[in-house]
């Protein structure tokens, strides 16, 4: 596709992403021009050589990895819609960050899904809620909503119906919030509905189903096996009710005899407007809405939030960066969840392997205890709303200790340390290695993950995958060594990796991962104890704070792989309250665009732990 | 056996001769007893999440709280073999379609606990476009769990005002036990995946409105209903007496100021929203 | 071997079946003599065996920071100076915060001369949209929303009991205390006693203006004895730091407003005799 004939120079692959923004304004003069707003990075690209470009961006510049890939609408500054592209390095270091501009009528841009096929679905995404047709996408189809919705919501000038304000804080809660004016009560229909006004009952058909089997490719036909026998396809749908789908998620599958030709993920049954709604909240709100993203591990998702903010905030002048105990206790808190989280993933795996629920009782039993200090610490067990931006809403408690204030409540009180170091270095250890034991040498686990489900290395960096997922394939990729944030540089572990890509490996990364986060927290215990009684916020905390104007995208390495938020405060010179932009690149959702090709050939009975493995959660695959 | 040998109305109606000592339904208040327990105590629940609820309802069914000493860990994956739906998380338009399949699936006696805020009320995604603010929209809830999300605690309270409910029926209200009436009961009508959902009992509705908007008509706005102003009860003793007489007092204006003042700022969002269309 | 991976299992399993019995021996002559909490080891990171609470029979309490649904601090009914009345002056910050908009303040006026008064006259809360998150508490200046502990609300009806109005959301002070007694001594140091913060002040101020009287009318009144009389009542000991500061800073205090102080520490002893009174009747009353 590149006519440019130059070998690819090797110190190209190494430089800086400015280095690059250089060289690619030097290459491409006039489609290519460096993004001058105030806040903003990167370059933006002609549309027309868009794919040319990200060509070179890939194979030149060595940005072999697409992280996010995510719409904005600016509309009454400049009326364009913009898709940006965060593109990294496997082997580590800042993103190169491009974008390409299209009117909002009539939306257009080349697809990039030849470039990187980890595109496919959030160009879709993009493609349903912004209405950006991708020339050239293999698929372009809705993905969150059905086929059929009117409009594309994520626009700022579409209105839901139960529509209040352009921003929150809504004026009519206070002083004079009369009566509980309910959004039910202003809805016509007393529902959460909305009909374009020349909507035609008589002439409704419901096509979401009938499309969804024909993108899936339902006609009849007969097959000639290899051994000359014919069968029929045959189409499966599962979900979105399915004990082994993890929450509603939904496959169509299409099977010769019991081996699997087409995969097609549906997903969106759980998509709540995250997105939307964080547009409206002021930056702080969106604090406790990420807690149910993923809602296994809402500390991690916590500190994807809190660092992308503070990113944005380190613009400004009035900026303070979080104090060392907050970024210690930061850190606690995401090793914790990440123990928990690959507890249950583990305990889910084996649930889809058959193994009802006793391996996941055990597991249980370990996390039910680390929610205790979650709960002694943050106030909740799951929704830990935890982190604030420049440290965290308060320091651990000297004592896990609760008040009978109920008829038959029944006490327990503990010194945290002790609590914690004993579940550090005794208990989960122990129960690890147990587990270890119990389980991996299983010859019916072994059967049936070794060589299943395999991703070969390539793919899986090209697919965009991450996590455990990637790292089952062998590529030793880490945002927490990839580009360190918090006090991860100074702390000793591992990156685990698998050898081939298949279920079993993901599963011992997964293993091997819990104990390289004791490692990781028996580090922290000192830490903790040097760092008593230090703030654990920087600054005081505001409402309501003022963010400059900019863009950041803060990512971590959440138990699921890499989590990443794009924020964008726009709009106003001295900052806003409101991000006029902000996006979760969630790693569940672009780790399904692997699940296509993983299963493909492989048995129907496959799918259940092909897609156990992967581990996704539906808060955050459909926001 | 049909419904229509079980149908123990007979037993209340008046033309059925009732021994004197009969009168009082002793026979047929234990026999409610028995069936309710039996209910009660095997009440299987649908292996059925939708969000960050579900988790908690898996840690409610786990080793620490234990759904089993209420008979109810025998989690069934299909409709047709289980008696409760815990409707755990968020109910999206997209999803309730499903549901509502699913419910009508279910045999009955059949009942719904809304566990959360989403699956009361909408919760925190309440004005998300895709979300349905409250399950109660669809399908009939017997029991509502508050919380976000509710703790394993809350939510076996919640199942044991279920089981309390349960106790509280009787076989011989009809309206306790529908099913057991003449006839099969009537499925929920399941929505319809248009522009938006679409509510088959409400297409009259919708049909008017699209009429208006078709003739250009402003579409009719619902009436808020009017602030009702409570005279609360003074909590202070001492400051009863004075604190009464003022209050009645103030009563009339402040409603209308509040009132006018609602319509105000009603006019300066059409006048606001009117300027960001243009 | 084929199959030793799944015997070795199962030998686990086995283990975990008989390490819930051996638990009972181990702790069950300790849970009889009563040195020792058997749910609390049960319960904690040493337990090997199964864990389960039975719930109606043995609740877990909830730790303090717990959150449920919100409610509004008032005063305890045996206040001394005005019972019952709203510790929020509804300032609207808690409704500003809160993320999915679920609070609703009508704040009173005067029904004189219609400016506002800070006191809420209405005051919602729609437990089916709040979200738990703990904002409103947060971020409250007058200490006057708290998380509330009380998680068993299911009800058969959310249309009538689930907007919390002003009248299902208060609760008195002294609730607070029990249910959180660090967080709320914390926060009373913060404030400077366990009054609300508005009485505080107007007190602070009070003195200030009194001491500068009492300056301008006999400078040589001698302070010694008034910190005396602060020292020596223990239940006035959060309350004597910032106190003294207060002190401090005026130049000569006047003996009265100590004797003040001694009376409102007395009041406070009684209060919380009262309540441990009430508490442990309680008590008697579940066993
Ligand atoms: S109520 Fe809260 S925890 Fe439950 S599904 Fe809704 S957002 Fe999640
Ligand atoms: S923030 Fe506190 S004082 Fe202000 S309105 Fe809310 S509860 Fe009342
Ligand atoms: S807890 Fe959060 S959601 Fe609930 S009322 Fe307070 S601020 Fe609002």
């Amino acid at each position: 596709m590149v006519d440019h004939a130059a070998e690819p120079v090797e110190t190209l692959k190494t430089g800086t992403p400015e280095d690059a923004a250089a060289y690619l304004l030097e290459k491409f003069p006039g489609a290519v021009s460096a993004d001058t707003r105030p806040g903003f990075q990167g370059v933006i690209v002609d549309p027309a050589k868009l794919v040319e470009v990200a060509q070179t961006i890939k194979d030149e510049l060595g940005y072999d990895f697409l992280s996010s890939a995510t719409a904005v609408d600016y509309l009454g500054y400049g009326d364009h819609l913009e898709m940006v592209y965060h593109a990294y390095r496997i082997s580590g270091g800042t993103a190169l960050n491009f974008k390409a501009q299209t009117d909002r009528e009539n939306a257009k841009l080349p697809s990039l899904v030849g470039v990187w096929r980890g595109a496919d679905f959030q160009e879709r995404e993009a493609y349903d809620l912004y209405g950006i047709h991708f020339d050239g996408h293999p698929n372009l189809k809705r993905i969150l909503l059905w086929e059929g919705f009117d409009g594309h919501p994520m626009r700022k000038d579409w209105k839901e119906a139960y529509y209040e304000d352009e921003l929150k804080p809504f004026d009519s809660r206070w002083p004079d919030g009369g009566g509980v004016h309910r959004s039910e009560e202003k809805n016509v229909f007393g529902k959460n509905v909305r009909y374009p006004a020349d909507f035609d009952l008589a002439k409704l058909t419901d096509i979401s189903e009938e499309s969804l089997y024909k993108m899936a490719g339902v006609d009849v036909e007969m097959h000639a096996m290899d051994d000359g026998v014919r069968t029929d396809t045959l189409v499966v749908n599962m979900g979105p009710h399915h004990p082994s789908t993890h929450g509603v998620f939904r496959m169509i599958i299409s099977l010769n005899g019991e081996s699997i030709n087409t995969l097609e993920p549906v997903m969106g049954y759980l998509h709540r407007n995250h997105e939307k709604i964080g547009e409206r909240n002021t930056y702080l709100m969106n604090m406790p809405y990420t807690d149910r993203l993923d809602y296994l591990s809402s500390m991690g998702n916590n500190l994807g939030y809190a660092i992308a903010v503070e990113q944005l905030m380190a613009l400004g002048p009035r900026y303070s960066p979080p104090t060392y105990r907050a970024e210690v206790i930061r850190v606690l808190m995401a090793e914790l969840t990440r123990i928990v989280n690959h507890l249950w993933s583990i305990g889910f795996l084996l649930n889809d392997l058959g193994a009802f629920f006793t391996p996941m009782l055990y597991a249980n039993n370990e996390r039910e205890k680390i929610l205790d200090f979650f709960e002694a610490a943050s106030g909740s067990r799951m929704m830990c709303n935890y982190m604030r931006f420049g440290g965290v809403f308060k320091d651990i408690p000297e004592r896990i200790k609760s008040m009978a204030t109920m008829v038959n409540d029944r006490v327990r009180d503990y010194d945290t340390m002790q609590f914690l170091s004993q579940m550090i270095n005794e208990r989960l250890p122990r129960f690890i290695d147990e587990y270890d034991r119990y389980l991996t040498e299983n010859e019916i686990l072994r059967e049936r993950c070794i060589g299943v489900g395999v991703l070969p290395a390539e793919d899986a960096i090209n697919l965009s995958a991450v996590g455990p997922l990637l790292r089952g394939s062998g590529v030793a990729y880490d945002v927490r060594r990839a580009e360190p944030y918090s006090i991860y540089p100074e702390l000793d572990f591992d990156i685990v990796v698998g050898k081939n890509g298949d279920i079993f490996d993901r599963y011992a990364v997964r293993m091997q991962e819990m104990r390289e986060s004791l490692r990781i927290l028996r580090q922290i215990l000192p830490r903790l104890e040097q760092t008593k009684g230090e703030p654990i916020v920087s600054g005081t905390q505001a409402y309501s704070p003022r963010v400059p104007p900019g863009e950041s995208y803060g990512r971590v390495e959440n138990p699921k792989g890499e989590l990443g938020y794009y924020v964008v405060s726009y709009g106003d010179d001295k900052g806003t309250q409101n991000p006029w932009r902000y996006h979760v690149r969630a790693p569940s959702f672009i780790n399904l665009t692997a699940l296509g090709p993983m299963t493909r050939g492989m048995k129907i009975a496959d799918v259940v732990t092909i897609l156990g493995s992967i581990d996704i959660v539906l808060g955050e695959t459909d926001r | 056996m049909s419904s229509k040998e079980l149908d123990l109305k007979h037993v209340h109606d008046t033309e059925f001769p009732l021994p004197a000592e009969m009168q009082g339904n002793v026979a047929v208040t234990s026999l409610s007893r028995i069936y309710n327990w039996s209910r009660r105590s095997s009440m299987w629940p649908m292996l059925f999440g939708l969000a960050c609820c579900a988790i908690e309802m898996i840690g409610t069914a786990a080793s620490r709280f234990d759904l089993s000493r209420f008979g109810m860990e025998v989690m069934r994956a299909t409709p047709r073999q289980s008696d409760l739906m815990i409707v755990s998380g968020t109910v999206t338009k997209k999803m309730i379609v499903p549901i509502v399949r699913l419910y009508n699936q279910m045999p009955e006696p059949k009942y719904i606990l809304a566990m959360g805020a989403c699956a009361s009320g909408g919760g925190p995604f309440k004005e998300g476009y895709n979300v349905v603010s409250g399950i109660d929209k669809y399908l009939p809830v017997d029991v509502y769990v508050p919380g976000c999300p509710p703790t394993p605690q809350a939510l076996l309270y919640g199942l044991i005002a279920l089981q309390k409910k349960i106790d509280g029926q009787s076989l011989a209200n009809l309206d306790d036990v529908p099913w057991y009436g003449v006839g099969p009961s009537e499925p929920a009508p399941i929505p319809i995946l248009g522009p938006d959902i679409i509510d088959p009992r409400q297409m009259d509705l919708i049909r008017r409105q699209a009429e208006l908007a078709a003739r250009g008509e402003p579409t009719y706005v619902r009436e808020l209903p009017p602030v009702v102003k409570k005279v609360k009860a003074v909590p202070s003793k001492v400051t009863k007496a004075a604190a009464a007489a003022p209050a009645e007092i103030a009563e009339d204006p402040r409603r209308e100021e509040i009132l006018k003042r609602r319509l105000a700022a009603l006019a300066r969002k059409r006048a606001r929203d009117a300027a960001k269309a243009n | 071997m084929y199959g030793m991976g799944i015997l070795k299992g199962l030998g686990i399993t086995i283990k975990h079946f008989f390490a819930t019995y051996t638990d009972e021996i181990r702790y069950g002559l300790r849970k009889y003599t009563k040195a020792v909490d058997n749910f609390q080891i049960r319960q904690g990171p040493e337990t090997k065996g199964i864990f389960t609470s039975m719930y109606p029979d043995e609740k877990i309490a909830v730790p303090e920071r717990f959150r449920f649904v919100p409610f509004l601090v008032v005063n305890d009914d045996d206040h001394p100076d005005a019972p019952g009345a709203d510790w929020c002056t509804a300032c609207g910050i808690c409704a500003k915060v809160c993320p999915p908009q679920c609070i609703w303040i009508v704040r009173a006026s005067d029904p004189n001369t219609g400016r506002p008064v800070p006191r809420p006259d209405e005051f919602y809360i729609d437990i089916d949209i709040c979200m738990n998150c703990g904002f409103c508490m947060e971020f409250c200046p007058f200490d006057a929303i708290k998380m509330d502990h009380d998680y068993e609300l299911a009800s058969y009806d959310r249309t009538t009991v689930h907007i919390h109005d002003h009248e299902r959301l208060i609760k008195p002070f002294s609730y607070w205390k029990s249910i959180a007694p660090t967080t709320a001594t914390e926060e009373a140091e913060a404030r400077g006693g366990w009054e609300h913060i508005d009485v505080i002040k107007e007190r602070k101020k009070r003195e200030a203006a009194a001491a500068r009287a009492a300056a301008a009318a006999q400078p040589a009144a001698a302070p010694a004895p008034q910190a005396s009389t602060a020292a020596e009542t223990p239940a006035a000991a959060d309350v004597a730091a910032p106190v003294a500061e207060a002190v401090a800073d005026a130049p000569a205090p006047v003996v009265d407003e100590a004797e003040e102080e001694r009376k409102k520490a007395e009041r406070l002893a009684k209060r919380e005799a009262a309540l441990a009174r009430k508490k442990a009747k309680q008590e008697g009353g579940d066993n």
